[in-house]
């Protein structure tokens, strides 16, 4: 049938932005060719994927330049000719019902309401769905969420599958699961499939050609995936891309435990109105110059403990004592100021940490707070700015900076008060190589200088790079014996400074 | 995180009917005690409306549970008028059962009427624009959302080491940053939500069809002409008594 995507010299700039997302794009994309579209963060991978889904719309959402067309059609005509499966299923389901939400885009096509139910149950079906058509959209896990999404594509039956990383938002569970889904959805399909993902391993085999975009370049490497990666491995892994296997290993020996500086003793915290307990009579320690990686499924509690560990969620029951320093009060009722001075907290979703206008004062603000002198704070500022390598948008608007720059930012911010205790949730979500690399770097540096660093994670290069112990939960309980990587460290052992 | 989640009571006799013509039944009895502004139209409504409580289905104390927040609103709006204006008590009094007879059966209404059925039911039946009902019923699913983020804007404060202290200048700026951060991750996930849908077709210009069909059956006209009678009942009396004088003039 000819080519399925062109693009010719195309270029997109996203409203109110100076520099183009995109520029000078030659692409085509062929009938039934199964493509991953791979580059560094910023390179512009779901800029493309939007204006191919037809979700772009020059003037009103941004300039465009050049010409990219879907089936011979300009790409804004074509919109809801593909189907798109987002990268947060929880943001892209629309319908409070299973039945419902896939019969949403069939109404939306006209689809005769006779013929709708029967199309649904067939979706449902193949994506391996079994809840009655009733059941609350809300009920379902992240993986199950990101499967009733693919039915949702499965029911409009498109010529062409645009997916944007259908994996980063799940557990290891649920993205091994949906992988299964779309693998056999895709072996019986004769669909053209063009894939974001970050970390590209476990994708390969469902894929004949990758293309690499490079920032404001247009492409940078086209061809088999097993071609590209021998070919161009080296420069793209320099690009700051994932390339198969390159994930770097352990990055220095496990370390024996320091002194303790925070302890549970049956800790348990539930929520109001939830039917069982988030955390369940845990018992942990972290240690002064120890890495502890927290894992399992979402769900399993390992947030609510690390919130617990730093003091911003009080327990239901049991008990959370910090052992190094601080006041006398229960650790749960320490005031704001008095906690930031001996814990740094890095949340997931880094905007909801920013107060401040600009970078500068962003990284002002712990300090200031637990009273550091005003000529130490701007000397703290300016140290922090050059080692995570903030300096040129020290003036900036905290909102407006890139994703990997807000992630330096908040663990910056964290730094800042020279805490003894770390805490950082998900800490490498939707990071490139590169920023991977720096931070796993910075983490190591912080283990080194004698602070615990808590990271609650689902990313197995980083606890393979950096645990010097690992927590398993499961349902709000530690499964397994918070198995020691390595070297066994414990109270006993001397402090390591 | 589970959460408590309101549902409509299904299987009520209320539930049985037509979403939009239950709507319509209240905006009937809205309309009709707008027109008057006395003591007897505003009783007769609400003694009509207790009556027919029982065939409702819906039992008094669930209402008490779910409309608690309106009786504090009626009451509030009677004391403030009664201290602050230069009305009657009898005024005060009309104006607060007028508010009450007017709101309960909006509140029957919503305590009976699933989210979906009434968004089916205003396209299909009330001719309302399926981008706005369907736009608003998917609003809706992430407002449970906001609570969560709010929660956590605030233990990101802490972490921060911020509070306000006892400064009110201190807090209401806090205030006003941390809703700026709500404000930010709710159009950021509403713009995820608007591609979403509109990746599916929803903005296309082609006429939808409905999977789920919502009909009118003769029980939903005598459900509005009841609400006529009533309220024009009402009136007659308040005329009958000499009472019934006009809300505007």
């Amino acid at each position: 049938m000819g080519a399925v995507v062109e693009a010719a010299g195309w270029g997109w700039r996203h409203a109110g932005r100076r520099a183009w997302a995109l520029r000078g794009l030659d692409l085509v994309i062929e009938d039934g060719e199964r493509v991953l579209l791979l580059g560094p963060s910023g390179a512009g991978k779901s800029t493309l994927l939007s204006a191919i889904a037809g979700l772009l719309a020059a003037p009103e959402s941004g300039d465009d330049e050049g010409r990219l067309t879907v089936a011979g059609r300009p790409a804004e005509e074509a919109r809801g000719r593909a189907g798109v499966v987002f990268q947060d299923p929880s943001s892209s389901i629309v319908m409070g019902r299973v039945g419902d939400e896939v019969a949403f885009g069939l109404e939306n096509r006209s689809v005769p309401a006779a013929d709708i139910w029967s199309r649904v149950s067939a979706a449902l079906g193949a994506v391996g769905l079994r809840h009655p058509l009733s059941h609350p959209t809300g009920w379902l896990s992240g993986g199950e969420q990101q499967r009733l999404a693919i039915a949702d594509v499965v029911a409009l039956a498109p010529d062409l599958w645009l997916l944007d990383e259908p994996t980063a938002n799940l557990d290891p569970a649920g993205a091994a699961m949906v992988r299964d889904t779309l693998r056999e959805l895709l072996v019986s399909s004769s669909a053209t499939l063009l894939m974001v993902e970050h970390r590209v391993g476990p994708l390969l085999d469902m894929v004949d050609r990758v293309v690499v975009l490079e920032p404001g370049a247009g492409v940078m490497a086209d061809g088999a995936p097993a071609e590209v990666f021998a070919r161009d491995g080296a420069a793209l892994r320099a690009a700051g891309i994932w390339v198969p296997g390159g994930a770097p290993g352990r990055l220095a020996p496990p370390r024996p435990a320091g002194r303790p500086v925070v302890a549970t003793r049956a800790l348990t915290v539930a929520y109001p109105g939830s039917s069982g307990p988030a955390v369940d009579s845990v018992d942990v320690t972290a240690y002064a110059g120890q890495v502890l990686a927290v894992t399992g499924s979402n769900g399993s509690g390992k947030t609510t403990l690390a919130l617990a560990l730093a003091s911003l969620l009080a327990p239901s029951t049991g008990e959370v004592r910090f052992l190094a320093g601080g006041p006398e009060r229960p650790y749960a009722r320490w005031r704001p100021r008095e906690l930031v001075k001996l814990v740094g907290s890095v949340f997931q979703d880094p905007e909801h940490q920013f107060v401040a206008a600009s970078v500068e004062a962003e990284l002002a603000v712990g300090p200031f707070r637990s009273g550091v002198a005003g000529a130490e704070v701007r000397r703290r500022v300016g140290e922090l700015l050059d080692l995570l390598d903030l300096a040129h948008v020290a003036r900036v608007n905290p909102f407006t900076l890139s994703g990997g720059e807000k992630r330096r930012l908040s663990v910056a911010c964290a730094l800042a008060t020279d805490p003894v205790l770390l805490v950082l949730d998900e800490p490498t979500f939707a990071q490139d190589l590169r920023a991977w690399e720096t931070l796993v770097a910075l983490l190591a540096d912080q283990r080194d200088a004698g602070r615990a660093v808590v990271v609650v994670t689902h990313d197995d290069a980083l606890v393979r790079a950096l645990a010097d112990r690992r927590l398993e939960m499961e349902r709000g309980k530690v499964t397994g014996p918070g198995a020691r990587v390595g070297t066994e460290g414990s109270d006993e052992t001397a402090p390591a400074r | 995180m589970m959460r408590v989640v309101l549902a409509p009571l299904s299987g009520t006799p209320l539930s049985r009917f037509n979403p939009a013509a239950k709507l319509g039944a209240a905006f009937v009895v809205m309309v009709g005690l707008l027109v008057t502004a006395d003591l007897v139209s505003a009783s007769a409504v609400i003694v009509a409306e207790i009556l027919v409580l029982p065939a409702s289905g819906v039992r008094m104390r669930t209402l008490v549970v779910r409309a608690w927040p309106l009786v504090l609103g009626a009451a509030g709006l009677a004391v403030a008028n009664l201290v602050a204006s230069a009305a009657s008590s009898a005024e005060v009094a009309a104006l607060s059962l007028r508010l009450v007879a007017i709101a309960l059966p909006g509140v029957l209404v919503f305590l009976t009427t699933d989210a979906v059925d009434l968004a089916d039911s205003l396209v299909q039946q009330a001719r309302c624009p399926a981008r706005f009902a369907y736009g608003a019923l998917a609003a809706l699913r992430l407002l449970p959302l906001i609570s969560d983020d709010w929660a956590t804007i605030q233990r990101a404060r802490r972490a921060r080491g911020i509070d306000a202290g006892r400064s009110p200048v201190a807090k209401s700026r806090l205030f006003v940053s941390g809703v700026y951060a709500l404000l930010v991750a709710a159009i950021r996930r509403a713009v995820r939500l608007a591609a979403a849908m509109d990746s599916r077709g929803f903005d296309s210009r082609r006429p939808r069809t409905c999977a789920r069909r919502q009909s009118v059956t003769r029980r939903d006209w005598y459900l509005l002409a009841a609400a006529v009678v009533v309220v024009g009942g009402a009136n007659a009396l308040a005329a009958v008594a000499g009472t019934w004088h006009p809300l505007v003039g």
